[in-house]
This record gives structure tokens, C-alpha cells and sequence, in this order.
């Protein structure tokens, strides 16, 4: 299926988009990294968590929904 | 009665919501960009005991978007600055200054003084170290964080609720995340972040509204676009926090994560005394600076002369700009030698002060 993939913060330095459609056909959020990082290879330096449908998710969590985002921990104040 | 009619005529706080607001107790932790506008708002609010904890002072370029402070507060504490600003807009609360930084060992003692805990840091070390002791200490925390145009904000160890450690279980590697003063950030912004931790507070206080605990609220200055997040809590990362309860107060030595936590400006590094200074620049680069007699040692060749590096002395240590002299500090914790300082703006910055003075 056709994903809509969200960047947060650094992510998009990584990804140079803040949004983008990407097809993905497997199962788990682990299995998306892996497509991802396939994709920016970079983005596997960064710490982020992955949310799906607005929840943040586990690793492990099957892929059912279109609207992804990663969001990195920010340090500034 | 005056100062707070604007409450009191509204129907959902009326005077006994004044009242509460005048008992709350809230310790704001940052005097920084996040934490001006906290306290600014809660300060004007009528929040009856208020604390700032802050180390630094107050620089030139923090004027850009900490609003708190101005040219006649430069060079001076900014929990102390902050203080005396708050005191003039409220003279009717209790303000107390800590000008230390927050560390494991008085986290907890200066915690339980205070009903509510707002994070306005710059850094992933005092961040963790903020949510551990929040939990220990079973006290709500308002978090807020920036990054260039972006913002979030949550309300964390609220009613049993998620910690940040529910996001994000562990701090990211050393030097993987910047900090507003690294990349820059748009003034505004810790503005209008800072703006929504010090509602935050107030709704906390008050008992209004829906509090953003089990959420994490992403704003996008650019966009102008908010994305609220559902946080699930994670037992397990809570209870780790949890069973070191009793040890919490020794673990701080193996607890920095940020190289920013680091960085000394030159006034402050020249007033240290028994330090050594480390140039880690190559051996041809220039401005020499021998009037602080440093021990050259380049970036390149830093890991093979461990033996020159004095583990007595504070080290301060320097490259042209304070980039590559961030990772020499890094690559010393990675090898157990502590009491390490990256002198911001490098070599220049040495240079400028000594034809200053």
C-alpha cells in the first residue's frame, strides 16, 4: 500500500522532505525501517520513534494504517 | 484584587481558582529560552512559590528570544536575573533562585519542595535526569523541547500517566542532537512553546481543560501545523526508573550523554584555576595562543597521547571554531577521563578576549 510518511525536526535534513508517499507491501514497523533505511541509509544514524495513526508504536507493531510519521527526541530550550 | 480581576471574571477560575494558582508551587528548571516566557506567564499568573534553577549567565546572544533578560543583566546569573525581572512584574509571590545546576543529587531534595515540574533545558542529560526524579519524586512534569522550527510539548507522570521515557526509553547517542545554540533556532518559537508548558501549568493548577499527559503535541513554526500524538505507557520503562529510586542520587558521573553539556565560554574558562589547556588543532594552524602555554596534541593523534592529558587538572580544551574540540571531548569520556570542557568559538574566541582586555 501507498504510506504518507511524516519527518520531524533533523529527520527532514536527512530525508530533504518533510512528507512523502512511499509503497510498502510487507509487515512491521522493523520492516519499514529496513525499507527506509535502504532508502537514506543516514536515517539509521538517528534516534527517532515511529507513530501510526497518530500512536506512537513498537518495532513490532503491524503496518495497518497509511499515515506514518517519525519523530526524533529534540534537545533545544 | 486588581492585578488578578482578568482571572477572577472568568467563570472557570473565579477566586477560588485565584486561590489555587496563589498555592500552587511550581519549579520551573532553564532560565532559557523555553524557561523566560514559563516564567514570565506564571510569574504574571500569580503562582504562589515559584523556583528557577539555572547555572548560566546570561549572554548577548540569548537576547534574541530570552525575554526575561537585556543589557543591563548580561554577565549576570540568569536564575538570579530572572528573579529580579519576576519580582518587579509580581512583587505579591515568592521567588527563590537556585544558581546551580540540577544534578542527581539534589534533584529529589529540591523536587519534593514543589507541587509541578516544567522542563525548559537544552539537554538530553538534564532532560533524563528532570523525568527520573519527576517520577521518583511522583511529581507532574510539564515538558516542552525545540529544534530550529519545531516544537513539542507534554505533560508527563501525571495521574500515573507515561513518562518521557515511554517516547523515548534511553538518551541518544553523544553529539547525535544538536542544540539551539549549535544549529540556531527562530526566536519565536521557544516563545510560543514555552507559552503553551506555562498553560499547561495553569490547567494542571486549575483543573481545567483536558491536560496533554498520554500525548505528545508537535508544532511546526513554518507550517503553522500542530500533530498531536497518542503516548502509550510503557511499565516497564517507568519501573526501571522506579527500582533505582534508592541509588538515584550516585548515578550521575556515567550520565552525560551531551557534548553541549561541555561547552565553557572563555570568560569562565580563564577564570578556572588549575586547568590544563589542550590545543587539538593541527600543528601548522593559526593563531598560535602560547600566553595560556596549552599542550598540543592535533584531534588526529589525540587517542595515542592519553599519557599527556593531566587527570588532576580541569582541561579545557580548544580547536579554530569549538567543532572538532567537541569530539576531542567526546573521544576523553569515551575514555574515562573526566573534567573535560569544549571552549566555544575555539581559538578565536581567546585571541578576541586577551584584545578585549
Amino acid at each position: 500500500m501507498n504510506l504518507n510518511i511524516k519527518y520531524f525536526g533533523m529527520l527532514t535534513e536527512v530525508t530533504q522532505c518533510q512528507e512523502e508517499t512511499f509503497l510498502f507491501s510487507q509487515s512491521t514497523v522493523a520492516d519499514l525501517l529496513k525499507a527506509l533505511f535502504n532508502k537514506y541509509p543516514l536515517l539509521e544514524e538517528r534516534d527517532f520513534q515511529v507513530a501510526q495513526m497518530q500512536t506512537l508504536v513498537s518495532k513490532d507493531t503491524i503496518i495497518s494504517e497509511v499515515e506514518i510519521a517519525l519523530l526524533p527526541p529534540f534537545a533545544g530550550g | 484584587m486588581s492585578r488578578y480581576s482578568r482571572h477572577i471574571i472568568l467563570s472557570e477560575i473565579g477566586q477560588k481558582g485565584q486561590d489555587k494558582i496563589t498555592q500552587a508551587k511550581v519549579l520551573v528548571v532553564g532560565a532559557g529560552g523555553l524557561g523566560c516566557p514559563i516564567l514570565q506567564y506564571l510569574a504574571a499568573a500569580g503562582i504562589g512559590t515559584l523556583g528557577i534553577v539555572d547555572f548560566d549567565i546570561v549572554e548577548e546572544s540569548n537576547l534574541q528570544r530570552q525575554i526575561l533578560f537585556g543589557m543591563s543583566t548580561l554577565g549576570k546569573n540568569k536564575a538570579l536575573a530572572a528573579k529580579e525581572r519576576l519580582e518587579d512584574l509580581n512583587p505579591t509571590i515568592t521567588i527563590t533562585a537556585y544558581p546551580e545546576r540540577l544534578t542527581a543529587k539534589n534533584a529529589v531534595s529540591l523536587f519534593n519542595e514543589y507541587d509541578i515540574i516544567v522542563d525548559g533545558t537544552d539537554n538530553f542529560t538534564t532532560r533524563y535526569l528532570i523525568n527520573d526524579a519527576s517520577l521518583i519524586t511522583n511529581k507532574p512534569l510539564v515538558y516542552g523541547a525545540i529544534y530550529k522550527f519545531e516544537g513539542q510539548v507534554s505533560v508527563f507522570n501525571y495521574q500515573s500517566g507515561p513518562s518521557y521515557r515511554c517516547i523515548f526509553p534511553t538518551p541518544p547517542k553523544a553529539g547525535s542532537v544538536a542544540n539551539c545554540s549549535e544549529v540556531g533556532v527562530l526566536g519565536v518559537l521557544p516563545g510560543i512553546v514555552g507559552s503553551m508548558q506555562a498553560n499547561e501549568v495553569l490547567k494542571l493548577v486549575l483543573g481545567l481543560g483536558n491536560v496533554l499527559s498520554g500525548k505528545l503535541l508537535c508544532y511546526n513554526a513554518l507550517t503553522a501545523e500542530t500533530l498531536t500524538l497518542t503516548v502509550n505507557k510503557s511499565e516497564l520503562e517507568i519501573n526501571k526508573v522506579l527500582d533505582q529510586k534508592d541509588t538515584f542520587q550516585d548515578r550521575q558521573s556515567a550520565f552525560n550523554c551531551d557534548i553541549s553539556f561541555n561547552e565553557i565560554s572563555v570568560e569562565k574558562a580563564l577564570q578556572k584555576k588549575n586547568v590544563q589547556f589542550i590545543d587539538v588543532r593541527e600543528t601548522h594552524e593559526l593563531p598560535k595562543v602560547d600566553i595560556i602555554n596549552p599542550v598540543q596534541i592535533p584531534l588526529s593523534k589525540l587517542e595515542h597521547h592519553l599519557e599527556k592529558i593531566d587527570a588532576e587538572k580541569e582541561k579545557i580544551i580548544f580547536c579554530q571554531s569549538g567543532i572538532r574540540s567537541k569530539k576531542a571531548v567526546a573521544l576523553l569520556q569515551k575514555n574515562q577521563i573526566n573534567n573535560c570542557y569544549s571552549l566555544k568559538e575555539g581559538a578565536q574566541a581567546i585571541i578576541e578576549h586577551y584584545n578585549q582586555n
